[in-house]
């Protein structure tokens, strides 16, 4: 895929057109994903009570499948600024990447060590290896800010937060 | 001059010691928020709510709108300075902002951005003290059909007043719908769309969706540019700020003018963004010196600012008085007021008076304190601007992350967060625009409820929401702005067609 027009001069990986066209057939879809259960909840009048549950959401997504509809064929038929413009540059998905990667792990890691020893552990990682800070800054950072936070939610607001096995071994 | 005591009463309520040292706390807060890339207005304060749930509800409501005030200030200093619009209402800003910081000019940009952004702001809570209990009193005669008949207007005015594609608003606005629809149905305890999910029996939070939508979305879009970061100094000299003052008194006309189209942008769900770029394409088209703006001319440092604040401002009127928020911020708010107990609408102001002015003047000393912490710390916010992306991404993030599990102590949450982070990176490119989408997850149930209730009234019949003469003109006002983006584009083809031929 080769897009012109990318002011970076990044190959493009992907062009604004071929998103809009998957975001419109998303959109689509989840029309589509309403419009089943709405039927299955019932879309018609229920004698003596009114409107049945799936009413509201059922015509709500009639009118997202419209919507998706009329950017899908703006997007198919080519109208529309800046859609031969690349959507994300090969170097910038990366970058995203490097930050969105870390972010997944980080959350997942949340559940096993707790949310201040993952947001250590997260910091340093992303200081060091994506930021190329050094490590001693990365330390400094990585600890004070999470033990900045236990302090506030634990014991200023009283609001606790998920703990692994390492606040288990301070005695929390 | 019932209002002039009851605001009294309110200083009274918001002038204590520790109301004013929360005030100055949410102002400082608010300008780092508004400062830092990945936090806002919005997802700042949905991500401190949880925090103030042990104050008293005066008090929180109080350092909650002066992080708000405070990322309205903060908005400015990025788009000046950087170049950076730090929130969306300041885009308009950065146009002749910046140009004029190139040319040396930024400590009088600056002052201009933060006094009109103050005009704004104090005009807008003038008319809320006046207009509020007016409309809280008329609107406690509202019946379903005329709540529904505003949050039409509300949507129908996103639809009209948007800049992007009109079918890209609605689509945003009905996966909003759709995603509130999720969880238990109010009415008949049904199951919609949870598909067998646990975790979706209580539907989507629209607090996570706005940590998600705006601080992670954010977050991904700043890391596209790779995490280079160039900051400058920025001081503000007295004299600067007086000979500044004394200018912009010859800008009046601009001003009112930008107040006006703020507070009107405001009140009926336009937002701060539209109104910020109406008022400054008025202002160019309007100002004898038009030809210079975009060049660094400080009338384009007025218009928008005062227009987006005074937005920003008034857009807290119709969420007090109807329950029905004009921006995601105030929508933010609003679900607090909830967490509290309060039901914002109409009875708000006969059940809670105390709590209502006591917020209303807060509007006032906030701005003001705002204005003396703004001038006074640039250097400051500007040196926070000069920390390295490659702390604050990952920070940033784990503020996100905490805000989000803080919400209903769950994980599940956390996971969220971060689908609506990548949705709102894809849809901050494609254009899609993410408020009509927070607004209709906060308000889905309740205009599907008022939806059904009048149906119920009617037996089924739409004629409902023309029975009388005011449901019927606040639908007409919404179908004039459902149809405005159609009229317009065919106006464009029409005159485009006649120009060729011609």
């Amino acid at each position: 895929m080769h897009e012109q027009g990318d002011a970076t001069d990044e190959p493009a990986l992907v062009s604004n057109r071929v998103m809009e066209i998957v975001v419109a057939l998303l959109l689509l879809g989840v029309s589509a994903i309403i419009i089943t259960d709405s039927v299955r909840l019932g879309i018609g009048w229920a004698e003596g009570e009114g409107p049945r549950a799936g009413y509201f959401p059922f015509y709500i997504a009639v009118v997202l499948g419209t919507a998706s509809i009329a950017i899908l064929l703006k997007a198919v038929m080519g109208k529309g600024e800046g859609l031969s413009e690349a959507f994300v540059s090969r170097p910038a998905f990366m970058r995203v990447i490097t930050v969105l990667l870390p972010a997944i792990a980080y959350v997942g890691a949340v559940q096993f060590l707790g949310i201040y020893a993952a947001s250590a552990a997260f910091i340093l990682f992303f200081m060091i290896f994506v930021g190329g800070e050094s490590v001693l800054r990365a330390i400094c950072v990585g600890l004070a800010v999470p033990v900045f936070f236990f302090f506030m939610f634990e014991k200023w607001f009283l609001v606790p937060l998920p703990k692994g096995p390492i606040e288990a071994l301070l005695g929390y | 001059m019932e209002e002039v005591a009851s605001l009294m009463q309110g200083f009274s309520i918001a002038l204590t010691p520790y109301n004013l040292a929360l005030m100055f706390i949410g102002i400082v807060l608010g300008v780092i928020i508004g400062v830092l890339p990945g936090l806002g207005g919005a997802n700042g304060v949905a991500i401190l709510l949880p925090l103030t749930f042990t104050m008293p509800p005066t008090s929180a409501i109080i350092m909650l709108s002066c992080i708000y005030w405070g990322a309205l200030f903060g908005g400015a200093i990025t788009s000046i300075l950087f170049n950076i619009p730090g929130e969306p209402w300041s885009v308009a800003t950065t146009f002749d902002g910046h140009p004029m910081a190139r040319k040396g000019q930024a400590d009088e940009a600056l002052t201009a951005a933060f006094t009109s952004s103050f005009v704004g702001a104090f005009v807008a809570v003038v008319v809320i003290t006046f207009l509020a209990p007016i409309i809280a009193r008329f609107a406690l005669k509202f019946g379903p059909a005329e709540f529904f008949s505003v949050f039409f207007l509300t949507f129908a005015s996103f639809v009209g007043m948007g800049r992007g594609s009109p079918w890209k608003t609605v689509a945003a606005m009905a996966l909003g719908f759709a995603l509130a629809a999720v969880g238990m149905d109010g009415v008949t305890g049904q199951l919609r769309m949870t598909f067998g999910y646990d975790q979706l029996l209580n539907g989507f939070d629209f607090l996570i969706a706005v940590i998600g939508l705006f601080g992670i979305g954010e977050i991904l879009s700043s890391m596209e540019d790779g995490l280079k970061f160039q900051g400058s100094q920025a001081k503000l000299r007295l004299r600067v700020v007086l000979t500044t003052w004394k200018k912009l008194l010859a800008y009046w006309s601009t001003s009112i003018r930008s107040c006006i189209i703020g507070c009107w942008m405001g009140i009926t769900p336009g937002g701060a963004t539209p109104a910020s770029f109406m008022s400054y394409g008025l202002a160019k088209r309007i100002s004898p010196r038009g030809n210079n703006f975009g060049k660094g001319e400080i009338e384009g440092v007025v218009a928008p600012e005062t227009a987006a604040h005074a937005a920003g401002t008034s857009a807290l009127l119709p969420m007090l008085t109807l329950g029905i928020p004009g921006s995601p911020t105030a929508a933010v708010l609003l679900g607090g007021l909830l967490i509290w107990g309060l039901q914002p609408g109409p009875l708000l102001f006969v059940e809670q008076k105390e709590f209502v002015w006591g917020l209303i003047a807060s509007m006032y000393l906030g701005n003001i304190v705002g204005l003396i912490v703004v001038l006074t710390c640039v250097p400051f916010f500007a040196a926070i601007l000069r920390v390295p992306f490659s702390i604050i991404a990952p920070v940033i993030l784990v503020i996100c992350a905490i805000g989000a599990y803080t919400v209903n102590n769950n994980m599940f949450d956390v996971w969220m967060m971060l689908v609506f982070g990548v949705v709102g990176y894809v849809f901050n490119k494609l254009q899609y625009p993410l408020a009509p989408l927070v607004l209709a997850i906060v308000l889905g149930d309740k205009a599907e409820e008022s939806f059904r209730q009048s149906m119920l009234l009617s037996q089924g019949s739409l004629n409902i929401f023309w029975a009388n003469p005011l449901v019927a003109s606040i639908m007409t006002l919404g179908l004039l702005m459902l149809l405005w983006p159609l009229a317009s584009s065919l106006r464009a083809r029409f005159g485009a067609s006649r120009s060729a031929t011609a």
